[in-house]
């Protein structure tokens, strides 16, 4: 291990810029004022990763493509190499989790035999978005406890885009509990890992009341969600067998004496292209 | 617990408002600042302060009241934020992002109305999603008083024809949907109230509930407010599906305050044209309502329209409102066999009014209420309510009142029938009634039957009706009573000599049902209706008055007269019947027949001599026959001999002197009837004057011998007069000298030392003298008459 690493300033700036996000990249190379770097050669590198928090901040390369940009030799002016990584793969969004992290990243590697690599890293967002599902059923049940409560309740959808609203009801078919509010939750399950290390970790990111008082049967409650204040993401399903990330829809009947009644339904979160 | 309750509520109040105040405070900042998205934030918390359980109605209204103000600013400011180019659309939907339900509908209730007037779509639209929004509150209060916030903003943005809301062609349709549809709502909300809550506190909670009444009944009041519901519109949709909300939801007080509402709020020719589907839904009201009060409001206001201009009559029976009612009350009185018995009289009662109002040409009508009333009284006996017997009073006088005439009544074949049931306290004040408003419009009743079922129906009056049951009648109050009964028989009146006598005959058999205690108030009016007829009979313009067609003779008059006076004996009321049987003799006087005045003098005297012991009374009685025995010419002397003689005996008989003496000059008078010389006897006139004078005498020693002192001269100068009146009349027996001789008796008596003086003599005796005096001075032939008295 060399000590001297970062005890001195790095010889030279590395910026990398996106020109217009597609294929015309370029990263430059800017040695300090006066003096020239040598190098064993300059590579950049496309990672795609994912990260584990509670895996000791391990992380695992899905994605993993490499350029090499220059030859072994100095550079004693600000220098600049475009780069294009055309035909890469990037199935999976970016998303920053309770315990997970999945990122793309570029990193630029100026080698150097002494006083070690000059290593500069550019973490980039990526989206993905689907078209419309062409099957998108409404969510309807009927749920109860027999002899207290039986509700109907149904979600016109069950494939939602970020900026979607839910449109809704609920029907009362039998109330014996005196009810005093009904709340819609909007949950995020996100598990990582697999068998015996699953970690699940459940948000409540919205808490939306629908109701206030007590109905009586026969009553029929609307329901009106928008979800764009909200910070969600697109559900994702097995990504890379390392995580998923789903969404529900909580309705929660709360009693008099703060009993809770609820029922939980899976909705899937998708990014619908925009402007489209 | 109860009065920390209630000092709670005021904290708890005081908490909210200061809550409000405060996020009201940062909402003005932003508003100031036009910082939206703290508007929105400071605003939902503001009104999050709207959510608090603990009020009751009357403090969450003030709570509401302060929340309302603020939202009209922010109304405004979200005005102005659509003027600077935010879209009201994008607004519509920020405001719903608010995680509380209530604070998120308030909010879009002061955009959607900002959204209504931008246009920007149609109102209609607008409205129903605020409505079907509003579903999300389900606590009564709460839920109340957020759709009445509803109703409040949208009262001037409905889609009403002539309003610059107005839709397409089914604009009306819309408005009143979206109205019916709060107005539903709100009334469902209001009518779970009652069911909420621990039993104990019912009548809490109906007190809440009555202050919250009219949040609901404001739809209708906006409902009626719709320019576009015309009557079509009324009887198609707006009235039945008010009445579907207001029969389905089953609450008594919901039922009675909207009935009532819908009564009030609409027009009265709405409910003219619909009173079949108005009526028809009282009969599926709950039992426990108040129909009664709500259906005699209904045809209140119905008498009242149709009272209020002669134009409007025909509507009336093109829609044949008197049977609808009709109907109706019936259908009610089956369906609620429950009803108290004041309930059906009071629905009888104002169905009556109204028909008199209506129809008051259809007596068959009138007739047709009172008998169905006497159908549903049929089945309860005697009444016990007092209400219920005081809506009888008020039923019963309706006709009167109306048609001011009892014969019109008369008529009212179940009138009488009504009365039956009422107890006798009632039938007496309902007699009143009948004769007061026989008094007051002079009505005449002309014939036996009608007279007979005058007082077949004011029998209350005329007789005892349950034995027992006047164990404290007001003195004062019978007597009124009855003297109105007398009043009555002296109206009773017919020309017809045959008929009237039918009207006494009838008269008699009912007053002589009516005891001792009514016979010396409607004896006399009766004696005298009756003599009226004898009266008339004489002055009439028939040649033969006692004509041999007529049965009605004089005698047989007589004969009824002397049977009725009879009747007094048993009271007893001999003095009262002692004037009847002189009245009747003089009357038998005028008539020229000679028995029949002797028979009445002979009753007369047989009273005086077997009933009259009062010494006072004899003095009067005395005095009465001789005021009336003077004024007789029809007997023959026999006759004439044997009562003078008769009287003059009783005269002397009487008990004390001074009486004696002034019953026996008074005597005198029997000798000497003025226009009959035939009947002019100076002896037995002066003989009666001496004798007066000898008892005059004799009182004068009595008074001496006992008290020490001659009693007053007044009994002297008494007689002087009486010679000096015989003097004039020429009666030759009195001459001067026994005038000169009586003035200085006199003149010595009062200046006897014995004598006590006694100005009020003194005068008498003076101006006597005085008389004398002036007569002298007159000359001619008094002045000659008089000259040898020397005074």
């Amino acid at each position: 291990m060399n000590y001297l690493i970062g005890a001195f300033k790095p010889a030279c700036n590395i910026s990398i810029t996106f020109a217009d996000g597609k294929n015309r990249k370029q990263i430059s190379i800017e040695p300090v004022l006066g003096k020239k770097v040598e190098h064993n050669g300059v590579k950049i590198e496309l990672l795609g990763q994912i990260e584990m928090y509670f895996d000791r901040g391990n992380f695992y390369d899905f994605t993993s493509l490499v350029r090499e940009l220059d030859v072994p030799g100095e550079i004693y002016e600000r220098k600049t190499y475009p780069f294009e990584f055309s035909t890469v793969e990037m199935p999976y969004e970016t998303y920053n989790g309770v315990n997970v992290r999945l990122r793309y990243v570029l990193k630029v590697t100026v080698s150097r035999g002494y006083g070690g690599s000059v290593v500069e890293y550019q973490d980039f967002v990526v989206r993905n978005y689907t078209p419309p599902p062409s099957i998108n059923n409404s969510i309807k049940m009927e749920v109860g406890i027999e002899d207290c409560l039986h509700i109907e309740f149904e979600y016109n959808k069950s494939k939602y885009h970020l900026k979607d609203v839910i449109i809704g009801k609920i029907y009362f078919l039998l109330v014996r509990i005196k009810i005093k509010n009904m709340d819609l939750e909007i949950r995020r399950r996100e598990s990582t890992g697999s068998g015996a290390n699953t970690h699940v970790e459940t948000e409540t990111l919205a808490k939306f009341e629908l109701m206030d008082g007590a109905p009586v049967r026969g009553e029929s409650i609307p329901i009106r969600l928008f979800l764009s204040p909200y910070e969600l993401t697109p559900t994702h399903r097995n990504i890379n067998n390392k995580f998923s990330v789903k969404y529900y829809l909580n309705l929660v009947l709360v009693d008099e004496e703060d009993r809770r009644y609820f029922k939980q339904q899976e909705i899937t979160i998708y990014r619908l292209q925009e402007n489209s | 617990m109860m009065v920390d309750g209630v000092e709670d509520e005021e904290k708890w109040l005081a908490a909210g408002i200061a809550g409000l105040q405060q996020n009201a405070f940062y909402m003005h900042r932003a508003l100031d600042s036009n910082n939206l998205r703290d508007a929105l934030k400071y605003s939902a918390q503001m009104l999050s302060e709207l959510r608090t359980s603990k009020l009751s109605p009357q403090k969450y209204y003030q709570l509401y009241m302060r929340a309302f103000d603020e939202l009209r600013k922010l109304e405004m400011f979200f005005k102005e934020e659509t003027r600077r180019g935010c879209s009201i659309i994008d607004l519509y939907e920020l405001v719903q992002h608010a995680g509380n339900i209530l604070p998120r509908l308030y909010l879009l209730c002061t955009v959607g109305s900002v959204y209504i007037k931008s246009k920007e779509a149609p109102a209609k639209d607008v409205l129903k999603d605020l409505v079907e929004m509003c579903r999300g509150i389900q606590h009564p209060v709460r839920g109340l008083f957020l759709r009445s916030y509803l109703s409040q903003i949208s009262r001037d943005k409905l889609p009403d024809i002539g309003s610059e809301y107005e839709g397409d062609a089914d604009t009306v349709n819309d408005a009143m949907e979206f109205v019916l549809q709060n107005f539903t709502e709100m009334n469902k909300l209001w009518v779970r109230m009652q069911h909420q809550g621990p039993a104990r506190e019912k009548d809490k909670r109906e007190k809440e509930r009555s202050e919250l009444r009219d949040l609901v009944g404001k739809n209708l009041h906006v409902l009626s407010q719709i320019e576009g519901v015309d009557l079509d519109t009324y009887k198609e949709t707006v009235l039945p599906r008010v009445l579907e909300q207001v029969v389905n939801c089953k609450d008594e007080i919901a039922q009675c305050y909207l009935m009532d509402c819908i009564i009030q709020v609409f027009p009265d020719e709405y409910h003219l044209q619909t009173l079949e589907i108005l009526l028809g839904a009282f009969p599926q009201l709950q039992p426990s309502v108040d129909i009664k009060t709500v259906l005699s409001r209904l045809m209140e206001r119905l008498s009242n329209y149709a009272a209020s201009s002669t134009e409007v009559l025909p509507e009336f029976l093109q829609v044949e409102a008197f049977s609808k009612l009709n109907n109706a009350i019936g259908k009610v009185i089956e369906a609620q066999a429950d009803m108290p018995i004041l309930g059906a009289v009071t629905l009888y009662s104002s169905l009556l009014t109204f028909t008199l109002h209506v129809h008051p040409d259809r007596l068959d009508y009138a007739d047709q209420v009172l008998g169905a009333c006497v159908k549903k009284l049929s089945g309860e006996g005697k009444l016990e309510d007092n209400r219920a017997t005081k809506q009888i009073v008020a039923l019963l006088s309706a006709p009167l009142d109306k048609y001011n005439d009892i014969v019109t009544v008369l008529k009212l074949s179940n009138y009488p029938s009504v009365m039956e049931y009422v107890d006798s306290e009632t039938n007496k004040v309902m007699a009143m009634v009948i004769i007061q408003s026989i008094m007051k419009n002079n009505t005449q009743i002309s014939t036996a039957d009608k007279v007979g079922a005058l007082f077949e129906l004011i029998k209350g009056l005329i007789r005892d009706l349950d034995g027992a049951a006047h164990d404290q009648v007001d003195e004062d109050d019978f007597k009124e009573e009855q003297n109105s009964v007398a009043r009555l028989i002296q109206m009773l009146q017919n020309d017809d000599t045959e008929e009237m006598f039918k009207i006494i005959c009838t008269v008699r058999k009912h007053i002589l049902t009516g005891g001792p205690k009514r016979l010396p108030f409607t004896v006399p009016p009766l004696v005298f209706s009756s003599l009226k007829v004898l009266v008339r009979q004489l002055q009439g313009p028939e040649e033969n008055p006692f004509g041999e067609e007529g049965s009605t003779t004089p005698k047989k008059v007589f004969q009824l007269l002397n049977q009725t006076i009879e009747t007094l004996y048993g009271v007893p009321a001999p003095e009262l019947a002692l004037r009847l049987y002189l009245q009747c003799a003089e009357a038998a006087n005028d008539s020229d027949l000679e028995p029949v005045a002797y028979e009445f003098f002979t009753q007369a005297y047989i009273l005086y001599e077997e009933e009259i012991s009062d010494s006072r009374a004899q003095v009067t009685a005395i005095h009465l026959i001789i005021g009336t025995l003077q004024r007789m010419h029809v007997f023959g002397v026999e006759n004439r001999d044997t009562l003078t003689h008769k009287a003059t005996g009783y005269s002397a008989k009487l008990l004390k002197k001074p009486d004696q003496c002034r019953a026996v000059y008074a005597c005198s008078h029997l000798f000497w009837v003025d226009d009959q010389d035939n009947m002019k006897d100076g002896e037995r006139v002066l003989l009666c004057l001496k004798r007066a004078l000898r008892i005059a005498n004799a009182a004068q020693q009595m008074s001496n011998a006992t008290r020490g002192s001659t009693g007053s001269v007044t009994l002297f100068v008494e007689i002087l007069n009486k010679y000096l009146y015989f003097f004039e009349k020429g009666n030759t027996q009195i001459n001067a000298a026994a005038i000169q001789s009586l003035i200085e008796l006199i003149t010595a008596e009062m200046q006897s030392e014995s004598n006590s003086p006694d100005p009020a003599a003194d005068a008498f005796f003076a101006s006597t003298l005085r008389y004398i005096q002036f007569q002298k001075q007159k000359g001619g032939a008094v002045g000659e008459k008089y000259e040898p008295i020397k005074v």
